[in-house]
């Protein structure tokens, strides 16, 4: 180890640790668990909650452990008397200004503030203050924000600018009236929100939440007239099972698939099927594109959030972008027409649902480009967190319920539609199928680590008939910005880009569990297992390439002809094109040039 | 991005394109001119409109968001435009003494509108001011640049006629 090591001691007791972190950092590291509210581990240091003060020997106040270095010889102290009821008024004036409505809560029992109140040890209110009250914002189609339940940690402030650079959330107003919201208090449904939901992720209450379609969902599950059509993506396999109390990293796969089906559904369908099918268009598309026919580097479209981030931001890569829809919507477009055609039932009678682990597949299911024959592909989507609560509130032991199979013809899947839900995984499914469309050998070592793992921006090559094919691999927004940063200044420089909208793509998305009481949002352990999971599953499978899917053969023999046909074109694939956000750019301008306002 | 300079009928605009450019120039970096720059937008318009606030994000390539929040926080900057005559009641000691508090309810009952805002018709906004330095003449409001001191609620009355009267 390089760093030079020091002594600290902590309630009196020495302990040796390296120089140049913070006295919190060091804490946990020697086994202290200071409390904490405004901090996370992937953000700047905002020290705006003061809930992590401690006491330091020499100093005239309380120390915020979050933001103080740790000196050689500094003598701290964590639990003393005074600390506690310090931070125990801190905490019970943050409350003061807190709607008292723990029990009718989304996120009751899953909240960090209720935690920290009930580990400080606060029992009643004593401070009865003025509070606030404000309009819920519920224009959009897939984060809703309630200004009320915010506590101004800025946690969100800090993933919208840092992590995702989209910058679409800010402090408005000053003091008492200081309110989070996007530029211009504009309505979440006209901003530049790409609907990520990485804000909910982070945010410790209820301030941020997804829309919420499960009473819908649940009062046409009753409904005996229509068929009930689910798909499931494959990250909510990786991480439902921490809405059970589970730890992190064992799929729930076929308890996953008896769940649902015990909430109603006629067929459970599994977006890895579909996942499949992208990669059957998307190598294709690939090599067409290689061959001279469309632009290169060709950049992939699976992320809805990523969609409009580049639709808003990065107008000028459009024709970059693989025209190919989402698993999601290719699913849905299946089910709406070769699923409808087999079993001889009118489209319009079916109800396609999706799970996601994502907020932003609610926007793109509302795309009207995505609309099949005049209807709407996707009816409804559910995210993994309403998933696990509709399957408590329907009763269902998810624990103790027995496995059961996904359903054909739209059920079966590669071991590369599985790793679809982590960074890199799209990535190294199209090169399995692409090296052996453009060189009919098999690629035998079809692991690729150079795509895999959580470093924000991943680069690989792979030789294929001769020809060597660069790509590279972001996750998250702001890895994404500084990526394409790079293929604008080097435009040979790759051949093929993978973005995922979150960090550490699907498995980290926006409508994945909330992090247990002993985990961060987002923490990268977590992260890497639910990763790890998909790739377990996809080493146990025996088909582990897209195009040996039988299910997907069938599907291409009987229906959509080759991949690239006019079939396809028509069903499986879209367009995007520039758009501005409501308010963002002048008039004047909109002719001009392409801006990247917000997106520093 | 290359700064395209983008011709526009709006001189105004065109100004604060210039000033923004000249900022650019001399600043350490970007943002640290913002506040300068959204004084210049509010001298030039009056108040700070979503055009214009649009613009320095543009130009300045700082995220709207930001901007949004610069402008909110300082009671300085305005967000609506202004009504031809802005009228600033004095709320200072002296003149509270003296019944203020009617001055302004009166106004405020005469045009219909609260503190801060304007009337439809853009004639007027209402302001509360702390202490025109006039406590000898309370209580007193400002119209513009005009002072008027030994207010009553009928005089209100007859002073906001008069400003109806020119339109």
């Amino acid at each position: 180890m390089d760093k030079k090591m020091i002594t600290i001691y902590i309630d009196d007791k020495p302990y040796q640790v390296a120089a140049g972190q913070t006295v919190m950092q060091a804490a946990d590291k020697v086994g202290f668990r200071i409390p904490r509210l405004c901090y996370h581990p992937k953000l700047s240091i905002e020290g705006a909650c003061r809930v992590c003060i401690v006491e330091l020997e020499g100093a005239r106040n309380f120390i915020a452990s979050c933001a103080y270095p740790v000196a050689d010889g500094m003598k701290i102290r964590t639990n003393t008397p005074e600390l506690r009821s310090a931070r125990r008024d801190i905490v019970e004036l943050i409350l003061d200004n807190h709607p008292m409505d723990c029990h009718t809560c989304e996120r009751d029992s899953n909240c960090e503030l209720q935690r920290l109140a009930y580990s400080m040890g606060i029992r009643k209110r004593h401070f009865e203050g003025e509070m606030k009250h404000y309009e819920k914002d519920v224009s959009g189609v897939a984060v809703i924000r309630d200004p009320n339940k915010c506590i101004l940690c800025g946690r969100c402030v800090r993933m919208c600018s840092e992590i995702q650079k989209t910058s679409v959330l800010g402090y408005a107003h000053r003091g008492f009236k200081t309110v989070v919201m996007p530029a211009y208090n504009m309505p979440f449904r006209d901003s530049s929100c790409t609907a990520c939901g990485q804000c909910i992720n982070v945010c410790p209450t209820a301030a941020f939440l997804e829309k919420d379609y499960t009473q819908e969902l649940f009062k046409k599950l009753n409904d005996k007239s229509i068929l009930k059509v689910a798909q499931c993506a494959p990250s909510v396999r990786a991480a439902i099972g921490e809405a059970f109390n589970i730890e992190p990293g064992r799929t729930m796969e076929k308890q996953l698939a008896a769940a649902i089906r015990r909430l109603g559904f006629d067929y459970v369908f599994d977006t890895q099927f579909s996942a499949d099918l992208t990669i059957m268009e998307e190598a294709n598309e690939f090599l067409e594109r290689l061959q001279g026919k469309g632009k290169l580097p060709m950049i992939t479209s699976c992320s809805s959030a990523w969609m409009k981030c580049l639709e808003q931001y990065h107008p000028d890569l459009i024709d970059h972008i693989s025209t190919c829809k989402s698993p999601m919507s290719m699913q849905s477009a299946m089910v709406k027409t070769y699923f409808a055609d087999k079993i001889k039932r009118d489209p319009k009678e079916i109800l396609s649902v999706a799970f996601m682990c994502c907020t932003a597949k609610k926007y793109e299911a509302a795309r009207p480009e995505l609309e099949v024959n005049g209807m709407r592909a996707t009816d409804l989507v559910i995210t993994t967190r309403e998933l696990a609560w509709m399957i408590k509130s329907a009763g269902i032991d998810f624990l103790a319920i027995k496995g059961e199979e996904f359903d054909h013809p739209l059920g079966l899947s590669s071991g590369a539609g599985t790793i679809f839900g982590t960074t890199g995984g799209v990535m190294e499914a199209a090169i399995r199928t692409a090296y052996e469309l453009a060189t009919g050998e098999t690629l035998l070592d079809i692991e690729i680590g150079a795509v895999r793992g959580l470093q924000g921006i991943k680069e690989g090559k792979v030789v294929m008939d001769g020809k060597e094919i660069r790509v590279a691999v972001a996750h998250g927004l702001g890895n994404a910005a500084e990526l394409l940063d790079i293929a604008r200044k080097d435009p040979n420089r790759y051949h093929f880009i993978e973005i995922m909208g979150c960090p550490g793509g699907c498995v980290g998305g926006g409508g994945q569990p909330y992090a247990n009481s002993n985990s961060i949002p987002l923490d990268e352990e977590c992260l890497m297992k639910r990763a790890e999971a998909l790739y377990t599953l996809d080493r146990n499978k025996t088909i582990r390439r897209s195009h040996e899917n039988p299910d997907i053969q069938r599907l291409y023999k009987e229906f959509l002809g080759r991949p690239g046909s006019p079939a396809s074109h028509k069903l499986l694939h879209t367009h995007y094109k520039q758009h501005f956000p409501v308010g963002i750019i002048p008039e004047s301008l909109k002719q001009q040039k392409p801006a990247e306002p917000a997106n520093k | 991005m290359a700064d395209t300079v983008v011709k526009t009928a709006d001189p105004k605009m065109a100004e604060l394109r210039k000033f923004m450019a000249e900022q650019k120039k001399t600043q350490y970096n970007d943002e640290a001119s913002l506040i300068a720059i959204l004084h210049k937008a509010q001298e030039l318009y009056g108040y700070l409109s979503v055009e214009a606030m649009d613009e320095v994000a543009v130009t300045m390539k700082i995220p709207t968001a930001h901007i949004w929040g610069v402008a909110t926080f300082y009671h300085y900057f305005c967000l609506t435009p202004k009504g031809k005559y802005v009228i600033s009641v004095c709320l200072g000691t002296a003149c509270y003494v003296k019944g203020a508090d009617e001055i302004m309810s009166k106004i405020k009952d005469e045009l219909k509108i609260k503190v801060g805002e304007t009337t439809p018709d853009k004639l007027f906004t209402l302001q509360e001011a702390r202490c025109l330095g006039a406590c000898g003449i309370a209580p007193v409001m400002m119209i513009n640049d005009k002072i008027y001191g030994t207010l009553t609620p009928k005089k209100v009355t007859e002073i906001l006629n008069n400003y109806r009267k020119q339109g």
